[in-house]
């Protein structure tokens, strides 16, 4: 056994296959050289998308168009349910259609700005170079994006950038996209060439070892969850596109169905996550209400174009607003804090998300949160309603308002909104290498539930973009890869002995959690592990507060293990048991990611480590210990992870601290 | 054949059939007015018409066709209304509210179009059976001449007690036939594609004045009869 | 102000989709006004869960009122009483104090009943599967900007668009009919010149397996717009039925 020294494991970028060459000439040089597979050889090929969001329908049907055999899996009723469908804002391309400036190089810088240097570099600038054929592709499907009186299309500002470079559709801008990647989905399910299985979820990956004795992913097990059956499917490669992990919170902005269990049966299988801890915290979300809230509900970062954010100069105006005594008009303007544009004259409202986000911690903690539960702060209107008048605030972000009308039962136009910050993304995942391959043969993973492109934090309307991106334009290429020396597999039975095996350890699984029939509800068990990981690993997070969650998680485990109680039987349609196999694996994000945060020494992005501040109270990088990659390899069930790092050399962009304020 | 075979297709022969309709009840209450001018000013306008129309290969052609048309939009109703049924499903709702904007009319044409028929068979046998029918035929089931149009209605409606039963039970046949209007002229349009974002809005208005115009017409002359009938029952 | 309600709910429970189902009634004690009204469902069901009884199955997801997941028919409306909103963003200060409250899942022939208030959509699916698109593949479109489309048309076709699929029309419509559904996706399409090409053969072909489906003809009562929780206008049936007219009368 090799003794414990401190020499980890390391992925230099030839293991990640980054491409040779200078930064603008590695995605032409790797089209260029690929290995492809032709139009015959494709038909005998099959692959397995699990997710239907933007980065698995729009790679489903890409896929399909080539002529490659898909399965395509969703946990909703229809394709066109998937949470990308909540996106709203926009998605940002380097058109420069406004003439202000913008190039690929300066979306890419301001991506990897945005992310605070912890992204590959190869990665981002193929991502900003893909970014403007995502917009005609949208645009060709008959997304509705918002024009301008001359008829051409029409930009906004998001957060992290000084140009416009925002596309929009309405607030609905990811439903718009989605329905476009939707649509072309349904032409090739209408085709034949896309089996579409909805209500199936994913609960194994099935691995196969090929004649050199290397394991390569060779189909699923998935549960129908309307008749509980487990069912066998097989295909030369799995790709998954699942999204993020934010549920482990219990309350964020993802959709209730949203889960993480896709990511930890890769991880299980040998797949490294990478970076578990960087996990975003919008700033604009409606604040919580109660302890029965299943959710919260984002409020577009667009709203920060034309919203001011403050909260009370004086202490004792803060303490009123908690009362209910006044509200927030009530308040004259000198005796208001507009605190972003008074720490960043440079972008003011308009700075990145994990920084608005801390900024509002900040003053809630200092006692000057403006709701009941004194976790608030003001966004308001009343200039934007003053200079361009309530009709063209109305066209802009009406659908907006209504929605906050009906949550919160208070007139924005009147009083000003209240916002508090929510977990809303994960930028960690699934480790990829330039191909968006796991660390497992045949396994490809895309969209939210990669690591690879946003780094520590992810800029507004970067989201939408890298979905399309793998799913339209990078993985349909680099798959043909791969598959090219598949092209002599045979179409394998699904009676073979790793479908069996692997099918009889889901049914185990799933057998030992009815068996339980403790006391608790799975929402209560998830609810418990959400306030801890909004506690220790949220906003703020410390040494000694990640090592008393790892704790205190563990219990949670424990106590989910023997005291859960499910109703019902497991071979029908059971909501419990869904959410509580969905449960079991956030329960084990949710320690991976305090393990991670612990590891990491700095504060960067998403994630805060509290002793790695400046005296201002801005993130403190430690780029000598901390440039790195953390990609976390499974050990076993009861074992740490190991840690394997991604040295992250930045060969053309030089680091700098992050400065919104000049 | 896709007007039997698609919804669209159904809903366009409704469309064209009851807009078909529509034209000649406004035809037809046009000429009833004559009625009215007649008894006022002692012209002899509505019979002039009647024997224009009259008894010639075009009326027969004219009424066969109406009749056709009058056929046509029936069975379609029920066809219709039978699929629309089925496609409801076994299980109803329990509760049922009303929507804000939708008009009454439009849920239950079926039925406000059965009351419209069966007002119709009466007015058959009242008036077609023994204007033109009689004049075609040359049975003569009333004392009257087939050809004094005119004096068949008059006697009709001002025959004391019976006469002010046939005004009122016109008056019902009148209201249904509003409210039928009402939903189905703008929908016929509609159906046939005639409506925007803008005009969706105006063709209701037009709907709604097309239905009262023609209605108003035939209402006119019940009122009128009606009113002479009083005058003359109460002294 | 929200305050604290006592409310009854009346819930149908059908076990499987061949299964005869029943309304029960539950009470709830204490309910906040300011939750929604499927969290008030969720405190329903962890009472349930507590009594070892079945939780009431119910489709939801994104809660924000865009997924098209949620679907109740509560006390007489799809989504209940209010408008332009999803059942999820439906809040109990819609409701008072003792009020019973029904809740039915969407009934039509063409969205069988899984179990309880959950059915079977996939209709939708197939009607976009026979032409909701665009023909084109990935890759080899031109610029954006190539072709300028004006803004009351972009805007028309936008609203148009984001129709959320989740069959309230059909559940509203007396005839069982999906012509708003159907409607709104050829209207966006057919609005813009990236859809127009193909837009005589999208009306055929979607209103073809509408009908095939077993949904009902649309007599324009107009139930469809007034409860479409997006607000779709029912000015698109017409521009279907254009469409369709123009495209037979050709053939």
């Amino acid at each position: 056994m090799a003794t414990k020294k401190q020499n980890t494991q390391v992925i230099t970028p030839e293991m990640a296959k980054i491409p040779a060459g200078p930064l603008e000439k590695k995605w032409t040089n790797y089209k260029d050289h690929q290995k492809l597979v032709n139009p015959a050889n494709k038909r005998r090929l099959d692959i397995i998308v699990v997710g239907t969001g933007l980065a698995g329908a729009s790679a489903a049907a890409s896929l399909a168009e080539m002529g490659f055999n898909v399965l395509n899996f969703c946990i909703q009723d229809s394709p066109r349910r998937a949470h990308s469908i909540a996106a709203q804002g926009g998605i940002n391309a380097a058109k420069n259609y406004q003439n202000d400036g913008d190039s690929v190089y300066r979306l890419y810088y301001d991506t990897i700005k945005g992310g605070d240097y912890r992204a590959r570099e190869a990665n981002v600038y193929r991502l900003a170079e893909v970014s403007n054929n995502i917009i005609d592709q949208c645009v060709a499907q008959g997304v509705p994006f918002a024009r301008e009186y001359g008829g051409l299309l029409d930009n906004r500002s998001f957060g992290g950038a000084q140009v416009s470079r925002t596309f929009y559709a309405k607030g609905q801008t990811g439903q718009q996209l989605l329905l476009g990647a939707y649509s072309a989905l349904s032409r090739q399910i209408g085709k034949g060439k896309v089996k579409m299985y909805t209500r199936y979820e994913m609960l194994d990956i099935v691995m196969i070892k090929d004649e050199n004795g290397e394991e390569r992913a060779r189909g699923i097990i998935a549960r129908n969850l309307v008749t509980g059956r487990i069912e066998r499917f097989f295909a030369h490669a799995v790709v998954i596109g699942s999204g993020g992990y934010g549920n482990t919170f219990f309350l964020s902005t993802n959709a209730m169905a949203s889960n993480g269990s896709a990511a930890m049966q890769m991880y299980r299988h040998g797949a490294y996550f990478a970076n578990p801890c960087y996990a975003q915290i919008h700033p604009t979300c409606i604040p919580k209400h109660g302890d029965f809230q299943s959710k919260l509900t984002l409020m577009s970062e667009s709203l920060r174009n034309d919203g001011r954010i403050w909260v009370p100069k004086k202490l004792e105006d803060a303490k009123k607003l908690q009362a209910g005594e006044i509200k927030g008009r009530d308040i004259p303007e000198e005796d208001r804090d507009y605190y972003l544009e008074r720490r960043y004259p440079a972008f003011g409202n308009l700075v990145p998300r994990d920084v608005a986000s801390r900024a509002a911690k900040e003053r809630c903690d200092k006692g000057y949160g403006v709701n009941n539960t004194g976790l608030a702060v003001f966004l308001d209107f009343s200039d934007a309603i003053q200079r361009l008048g309530k009709d063209v605030v109305a066209q802009k972000y009406g659908n907006l308002f209504q929605m906050y009308e009906k949550i919160v039962d208070e007139n924005p136009y009147e009083n000003p909104m209240m916002i508090f910050p929510a977990i809303h993304y994960t930028m960690g995942g699934i480790w990829v290498d330039y191909e968006l391959q796991t660390s497992v043969k045949g396994l490809f993973c895309i969209g939210e539930a990669n690591f690879s492109d946003h780094g520590a934090n992810r800029l507004g309307a970067s989201a939408l973009m890298q979905g399309l991106a793998d799913g339209y334009f990078v993985l349909p290429y680099t798959i043909q890869n791969y598959l090219s020396d598949q092209i002599g597999v045979p179409r394998m039975s699904t009676d073979l002995p790793e479908f069996a095996e692997a099918e009889k350890k889901v049914q185990e699984k799933i057998d030992r959690l009815m068996k339980i029939q403790g006391k608790r509800s799975v929402d209560s068990i998830h609810k418990e592990l959400g306030l801890i990981m909004w506690d220790f690993v949220g906003m703020g997070r410390t040494a000694e507060g990640l090592k008393t969650a790892i704790e205190k998680i563990d219990a949670i485990k424990k106590e989910f293990w023997t005291n859960v109680y499910i109703p019902g039987e497991a071979g029908t349609l059971n909501n419990e048991l869904e959410k509580a196999l969905r449960l079991s694996d956030f329960i084990e994000i949710g320690r991976l990611m305090a393990v991670d945060a612990l590891n990491r020494e700095e504060s960067c992005g998403g994630h805060f480590r509290e002793e790695y501040q400046t005296e201002e109270g801005e993130a403190l990088r430690q780029d000598d210990k901390f440039s790195y990659v953390s990609c976390w390899k499974y050990t076993g069930e009861d074992s740490e992870p190991e840690l394997i790092k991604e040295p992250l050399d930045y060969e053309f962009t030089e680091r700098k601290t992050r400065n919104y304020k000049a | 054949m896709w007007l039997k075979d698609s919804s669209i297709g159904r809903k366009f022969i409704m469309s064209i059939t009851g807009l078909f309709l529509v034209l000649f009840l406004l035809f037809h209450g046009s000429m009833n007015i004559c009625l009215v001018i007649d008894d006022l000013f002692g012209t002899a306008g509505y019979n002039w018409i009647c024997e224009m129309l009259g008894a010639n290969w075009y009326a027969i052609i004219g009424t066969l066709v109406l009749a056709l048309g009058v056929v046509v939009h029936f069975c379609y109703a029920f066809y219709l209304t039978i699929q629309n049924r089925r496609a409801r499903g076994n299980d109803r709702y329990a509760i049922e509210a009303r929507q804000e904007g939708v008009d009454w009319a439009s849920k239950n044409m079926l039925v406000l179009g059965i009351i419209v028929i069966g007002f119709l068979c009466l007015h058959f046998y009242n008036m077609w059976w023994k204007m033109q029918f009689a004049e075609l035929t040359g049975i003569h089931t009333s004392m009257f001449d087939p050809a004094d149009g005119s004096a068949i209605v008059k006697a009709l409606f001002t025959d004391g007690w019976c006469g002010i039963i046939y005004c009122l039970l016109y008056i019902v046949w009148l209201v249904a036939l509003w409210f039928h209007l009402s939903h189905g002229i703008w929908s016929a349009l509609h159906t046939l594609g005639w409506s925007n974002l803008i005009w969706l809005k105006r063709i209701k208005v037009i709907g709604t004045i097309f239905a009262t115009l023609t209605v108003g017409l035939f209402m006119v002359v019940d009122v009128y009869f009606l009113g002479v009938n009083i005058c003359s029952m109460i002294g | 102000m929200d305050n604290y309600i006592n409310i009854k709910v009346r819930v149908w429970r059908q076990a499987g989709p061949k299964a005869q189902g029943h309304f029960e009634t539950y009470e709830l004690n204490h309910i906040f006004q300011g939750a929604s009204f499927l969290e008030m469902i969720d405190i329903l069901n962890e009472q349930l869960i507590a009594e070892h009884k079945d939780p009431i199955a119910f489709d939801h997801d994104c809660r924000e009122g865009i997924c098209g997941m949620c679907s109740m028919y509560v006390n007489g409306h799809p989504h209940g009483p209010d408008s332009a909103i999803t059942t999820c963003q439906l809040h109990m200060r819609k409701f008072h104090d003792g009020e019973t409250i029904t809740v039915e899942p969407w009934r039509s022939r063409a969205f069988p009943v899984i179990k309880d208030l959950m059915v079977d959509r996939q209709a939708y699916d197939k009607i976009m599967q026979a032409g909701g698109f665009v023909s084109v593949n990935t890759g080899g479109v031109p610029d954006a900007n190539a072709i300028a489309i004006p803004k009351p048309v972009a805007d028309e076709a936008m609203d148009a668009a984001s129709c959320i699929g989740c069959g309230a029309c059909a559940a509203a419509c007396k005839n069982g009919s999906a012509m708003l559904f159907v409607a709104a996706k050829v209207s966006q399409l057919a609005l813009l010149p990236q859809g127009k090409i193909e837009a005589a053969t999208r009306a055929k072909n979607m209103l073809a397996k509408m009908d095939e489906l077993g949904f009902g003809n649309c007599t324009n009562t107009g139930a469809c717009a007034a409860e479409c929780p997006k607000s779709v206008s029912l000015a698109n049936i017409a521009r279907l039925n254009r469409e369709y007219l123009c495209a037979k009368f050709k053939d």
